[in-house]
């Protein structure tokens, strides 16, 4: 089985390098890339590779590079931006990217600025992630004294820096336009769509934002072809994914798999099943804000078009397992709050919305429920739902509640007519 | 004002933006390092340094959970109460350490050591649960081993 993303980094280990990196074929792309292709057709390696964005949309990378407006006509001026502000919860793959093999992604980066001609880059990283700001920063310094950033690069005529911006830490910081007044020293709030980004970005100037995983997997896929990496995928999906686990598991880990392994084979067979007195009961399979997925769904493969079928998102890949003595509940009241804390305030359905959804879960949980709780919560959902809000934040927040209201609505009732939780508390357990 | 120290640290970001104003958050990092938290005064040298009010400074660090709009200790606990800590037992590890350091969530010990604040997922999740004390993370925590990382700090 092959993993480009993660072949060569030693777990727990030091970060590559740049001389281990050069000698297991790292920046070969880019060399062959600055000398023999045209960025248009870096473009369209990306574009006939079908990635898809790794950072929990899914959305082509290849058309998003191809909507930067190229040609004598373009601004000179254009941005190169890796989202490196990893804070969905439950989600811890990218940090492990970037730890492991920082040369990695540093290529992906030049290879996606040569593509769309963007002299300056910026890797917007959550301030939490030290061993990551520690690897990244020794990347780039051997990067640049190895002539393969700052000017004429390898030779080539193409001029190309990256700075890392280390952020103060918000959620929604991880949203492409908010990070992107967030980049500008502003409240990160995001930005009205259009302009999308490519054409009107940073400082108003054509960016490309770019997730780490999506971005690693650039220089395997100039360098070894589209073709290669269209059949990684097990279904008809492209490429390999980072798929990850946490919960009462037996291992909770990360694992590089096709893109298409089914739930079943990552939960029982990576993960080692449910830890020792617990059963399964669901999963949210990609980040808090994803729908929950239960039983009949183990079987399904994990790919973007699979998962949304079943009502559910792919997400990040990094799943969260709900186990038959957690109450549900109290699971979705910890991502709610969650969610109303960081909601950025800008539009009413999510800053006003969200606290009252919290605020009736904890009621509920407490024992204070009532009967037509349940309604009032669904009906939330839908007004905080896709096309009432000014970004997909608290879309994504509803997701959860809705399908847990759908799976776990017994439990609801129990709490509401017997007054309180009637799970115990469990222990922290390492 | 800022100092000279403050003023060279902020000044080195400088290249990097085509922008002064962009420098704010990193200003205002800046200041924290060298003060603990940011006070209005400090709020007051970030505007005047950057070209900016002071309420539009403060407009931005009240929006970022990682810069201290009031004082903290020598030592800050984030703990993280997101899903999968959550799952993991997080609110036992809360109880305990409010329980061991005298003080509720927000709050700040009386010899200034600690100050226990929480924080969305830090990406520690196949380690949960887990907080982070100054810029050092811990994960795997259970009820016996939380007390020797405190001792760690001073």
């Amino acid at each position: 089985m092959e993993k480009p993303l993660t072949e060569h980094i030693r777990p727990e280990g030091p970060p590559l390098g740049l001389d281990e990196y050069r000698k297991n074929g790292g920046y070969e792309a880019l060399r062959t890339a600055l000398a023999d292709s045209a960025p248009r057709e870096v473009t369209e390696i990306v574009e006939k590779s079908k990635l898809r964005g790794r950072g929990g949309a899914g959305f082509s990378t290849g058309m998003k590079w191809s909507f930067v407006p190229m040609g004598d006509n373009a601004p000179g001026r254009k941005y190169f931006v890796c989202n490196a502000d990893e804070m969905e919860p439950g989600t811890f793959k990218d940090r492990y990217l970037m730890e492991g093999n920082p040369h990695l992604l540093l290529e992906g980066m030049i290879l996606g600025a040569y593509a769309i001609q963007a002299p300056v880059g910026y890797i917007f990283l959550r301030a939490e992630y030290r061993a990551s700001e520690k690897a990244l920063a020794t990347a780039l310094r051997e990067a640049r004294e190895n002539g393969l950033l700052g000017e004429n690069i390898l030779g080539s005529g193409f001029d190309h820096d990256i700075h890392l911006h280390t952020s103060a830490g918000r959620y929604i910081c991880g949203e492409e336009t908010a990070l992107l007044n967030a980049l500008e020293g502003r409240r990160a709030v995001p930005r009205a769509k259009p302009p999308f980004p490519p054409v009107v970005g940073l400082w108003g100037k054509p960016t490309i934002v770019n997730n780490v995983e999506t971005l690693c997997n650039i220089p395997p896929i100039v360098r070894r072809g589209a073709e290669w990496f269209r059949g990684l995928g097990r279904g008809d999906e492209a490429g390999t994914k980072l798929y990850g686990v946490s919960g009462r598991v037996r291992r909770p880990g990360l694992w590089e798999l096709p893109l298409g392994a089914t739930l079943r084979e990552i939960i029982e067979e990576h993960a080692g099943g449910m830890a020792e007195g617990y059963q399964f009961r669901g999963v949210i399979p990609g980040g808090a804000s994803t729908d929950f997925l239960v039983e009949e769904h183990l079987d399904l493969p994990m790919d973007f078009g699979s998962v949304q079928k079943a009502g559910s998102r792919l997400g990040t890949g990094t799943m969260i397992v709900l186990d038959d003595r957690t109450c549900p509940v109290g699971m979705v009241l910890n991502l709610e709050r969650f969610f109303a804390r960081e909601s950025c305030g800008w539009c009413t359905p999510c800053r006003d919305g969200l606290p009252w959804i919290e605020k009736i879960l904890e009621a509920i949980e407490t024992g204070e429920g009532r009967e037509d709780d349940l309604d009032v919560l669904r009906q939330h959902a839908g007004f905080l739902g896709p096309g009432r809000t000014f970004c997909a934040f608290a879309p994504g927040a509803v997701e959860p509640l809705q399908s847990a209201l759908k799976y776990f609505e017994d439990d609801f009732r129990r709490h509401v007519n017997g007054h309180g939780c009637p799970y115990q508390a469990q222990p922290a357990t390492a | 004002m800022l100092t000279d120290t403050e003023r060279r640290e902020i000044e080195a970001e400088l290249p990097h933006y085509p922008r002064r104003q962009a420098l704010c958050i990193e200003a205002l990092k800046v200041v924290q390092r060298h003060r603990g938290w940011v006070n209005d005064e400090a709020l007051r040298d970030v505007g005047d340094y950057l070209g900016m009010s002071e309420h539009e400074v403060d407009s931005v660090a009240t929006f970022y959970n990682l810069i201290y709009r009031r004082e903290v200790g020598r030592n800050v606990i984030h703990l993280c109460d997101s899903v999968s800590c959550w799952v993991m037992g997080c609110d036992r590890v809360r109880e305990h350490l409010e329980q061991k350091l005298g003080i509720r969530t927000g709050e700040t010990t009386p010899d200034g050591r600690f100050t226990l604040l929480p924080i969305p997922c830090l990406g520690d999740c196949d380690r949960a649960p887990s907080f982070m004390i100054g810029r050092d993370l811990h994960g795997n925590l259970n009820l016996e081993n939380i007390d020797t990382i405190l001792e760690r700090y001073e």
